[in-house]
């Protein structure tokens, strides 16, 4: 990430020499107010629709706030807190956060894998490749639930005539099996979203020193050495950064769980946002809501921090 | 955006250029075993990967008769039809919705780019005191999950009368830290005698930023553009719970708020999340690089 400002440091380190008192109090004497007028359009944005709701939503869990009286309600201490910790949906909302987590992460860690390395060694016709592993990530979320609903058709779709073909008896649908509903949002996850981790992936790539490759030729090494020696530990940093990405993306899933399934069957692909929006736009508990919301909100800090440490970690082992 | 520079050295790659190079000669014939084999299940991935939107394209092309009869009915006709596509069109639902999304999705680009830019360059350029400060505050604000404020900011939408508006949708998504970082780390490496020369000729801070920083950073504002733009595009759990109204809905929450009315007609269906996704391929095939490098870049910081 600091190939930019390593590029222009001789420039820099020129006009540093003749940067004297009297070059610079031009530069930085007048600057507090524009600066501060340069930060207040962001800084106006920032507060009303980031941390002010962030504090709104703080504040609201410890009361019964609802939408159908305005004002903050009575306070209500931890029993919001304590309603969502007892509550069975919000814990199966939570295993089956835990569960999309565990169907998705190794697909995506692993193709993306295999589809970089792959892909890097192709010379002509990559372009192909990027376009077919990429392009479903751009795509909108209602457009590859509608596709993969339609896939997933009971009986006569795409999935139900794969099976027939490969000789296995197509059941009720994936999608309407309780069983078997969040490993069709699964799939359809592993397929939107791979194209992420793959660019990630090649990126990692391109930053293997190319000499390295050249001495294993030297020596000997075949290819498969060459992978499992060289590519898998220089890839390391990469495929932690990509499981941690993976693991906060997948406790934030709303979008294709809202329009594969509802939640459905029953509650059984119900996650921490259906369950929010639930309880604060069906229920009108905002309160509630907002209650697991926080305990969401920490969940995901305790995450971001441990990548934190583990990018810290990676640093100074390359240092 | 230092993927610019790790882009450019892509044709050179160290493992196809190296390998084959290299070991000429030496492992040559299995090299090139390896190298067949693995080209033809790289093909057979890529091809599993376009089935789904192929034979949603295929479905969208065909009657709504015999979409309706499965797989193996679409599959097996070969009578392409634009008839879904026309009847999306006159329906006339979709063009309220393009425009929803093109009006949201530009407009909070335009914002983002200016207020993000504007932001960045105060944090890169001017000395001022509670710098630090400020640069944390908005550090921690690249930890909070947006998804999560969704009821708070449903309310406080509503107390201030913006529900079922554009501006609904588009303010909550202007604030996007991630844009003041990428800007911040472009500005910090352009090179300072630029905005002192100008400086010395008199030019004030807005001129610096307006006439020498901006026009130095075209391919970071074009990253934060497209990447907005699809972002806001794609957004979902926003536009909706904030927009109730039909002609006020944004392509993806249109499809998803009448598909069930749809019923059986599932080429129209298929057309309808084409339609929702074309404008976004289309952006893709244009600025393929720019959407790549923005992509790995956001996700390697954020």
């Amino acid at each position: 990430m600091t190939t930019a400002p390593a590029a222009t440091r001789p420039a820099r380190a020129v006009a540093a020499t003749p940067s004297t008192p009297q070059r610079r109090s031009p530069l930085s004497r007048g600057d507090a107010r524009p600066a501060w007028l340069f930060l207040l359009p962001f800084a106006l944005f920032y507060l009303a629709f980031l941390i002010g709701p962030t504090i709104w939503m703080l504040i609201t869990s410890f009361f019964n706030t609802s939408t159908v009286r305005s004002g903050l309600g009575t306070f209500a201490g931890f029993a919001n807190y304590g309603e969502m910790l007892s509550r069975a949906d919000f814990w199966s909302s939570m295993w089956h956060t835990l569960q999309f987590t565990i169907y998705t992460t190794p697909p995506l860690v692993i193709l993306a894998f295999v589809f970089a390395i792959l892909t890097n060694r192709i010379r002509r016709g990559q372009w192909f490749f990027r376009l077919a592993f990429f392009l479903p990530y751009i795509l909108p979320s209602a457009t590859i639930s509608l596709i993969w609903v339609f896939i997933f058709t009971p009986g006569s779709g795409l999935w139900a005539a794969a099976q027939s073909a490969v000789g296995i008896t197509p059941g009720a649908g994936v999608l309407a099996s309780p069983k078997t509903a969040m490993i069709g949002i699964a799939i359809a996850t592993v397929w939107w979203t791979l194209g992420f981790n793959f660019v990630l992936y090649l990126a990692g790539l391109q930053e293997i020193p190319r000499e390295l490759y050249e001495a294993a030729a030297v020596d000997g090494a075949s290819n498969w050495a060459q992978i499992r020696y060289i590519t898998l530990p220089m890839l390391g940093r990469t495929t932690t950064l990509v499981i941690l990405l993976q693991i906060v993306a997948s406790l934030k899933i709303f979008d294709q769980v809202y329009l594969m399934t509802s939640g459905g069957p029953g509650i059984s692909t119900q996650v921490a946002l259906t369950l929010i929006a639930g309880t604060g736009f069906t229920d009108n508990r905002i309160g509630a809501a907002s209650a697991a919301s926080v305990l969401l909100f920490i969940v995901i800090i305790v995450i971001a921090i441990i990548r934190q440490l583990v990018d810290r970690a990676a640093a100074r082992k390359e240092a | 955006m230092a993927m610019t520079t790790t882009t450019r050295t892509r044709t050179k790659s160290p493992v196809s250029a190296a390998a084959p190079a290299a070991s000429a000669g030496r492992i040559g014939a299995s090299g090139r075993t390896f190298g067949i084999v693995s080209a033809i299940v790289l093909v057979v991935f890529a091809i599993i990967w376009l089935i789904p939107s192929v034979f949603a394209l295929k479905t969208s092309l065909s009657e709504n008769g015999t979409a309706a009869l499965g797989a193996t009915s679409i599959l097996s006709t070969w009578n392409p039809t634009m008839h879904s596509y026309a009847a999306l069109f006159q329906a006339g639902d979709i063009w309220n919705w393009y425009l929803a999304s093109g009006v949201t999705s530009v407009v909070t680009a335009v914002l983002t780019v200016m207020f993000a830019s504007m932001a960045a360059f105060a944090l890169s350029r001017l000395q001022f005191r509670g710098k630090n400060i400020v640069f944390l505050l908005i550090i921690l604000g690249i930890m909070i999950p947006t998804q999560i404020l969704i009821v708070p900011i449903f309310q406080e939408l509503g107390a201030v009368n913006l529900l079922n508006t554009y501006w609904s949708v588009i303010f909550p998504q202007v604030p996007a830290v991630i844009a003041v970082f990428i800007f911040k780390q472009f500005f910090d490496g352009i090179p300072r005698e630029l905005e002192e020369a100008a400086r010395i000729d008199g030019a004030g801070v807005w001129k610096v930023y307006w006439s020498v920083i901006l026009p130095l950073s075209r391919p970071v504002i074009a990253a934060v553009t497209i990447l907005t733009f699809v972002g806001v595009w794609n957004n979902l759990l926003l536009p909706l719970f904030v927009l109730a109204n039909p002609n006020l809905m944004t392509i993806p929450v249109g499809l998803a708020t009448v598909q069930g009315s749809f019923g059986q007609r599932y080429a129209d269906i298929q057309a309808g999340a084409i339609l929702a996704a074309l404008p976004l391929i289309i952006l893709y095939l244009i600025f393929q690089r720019q959407i790549v490098e923005g992509v790995t870049g956001s996700g390697l910081k954020g």
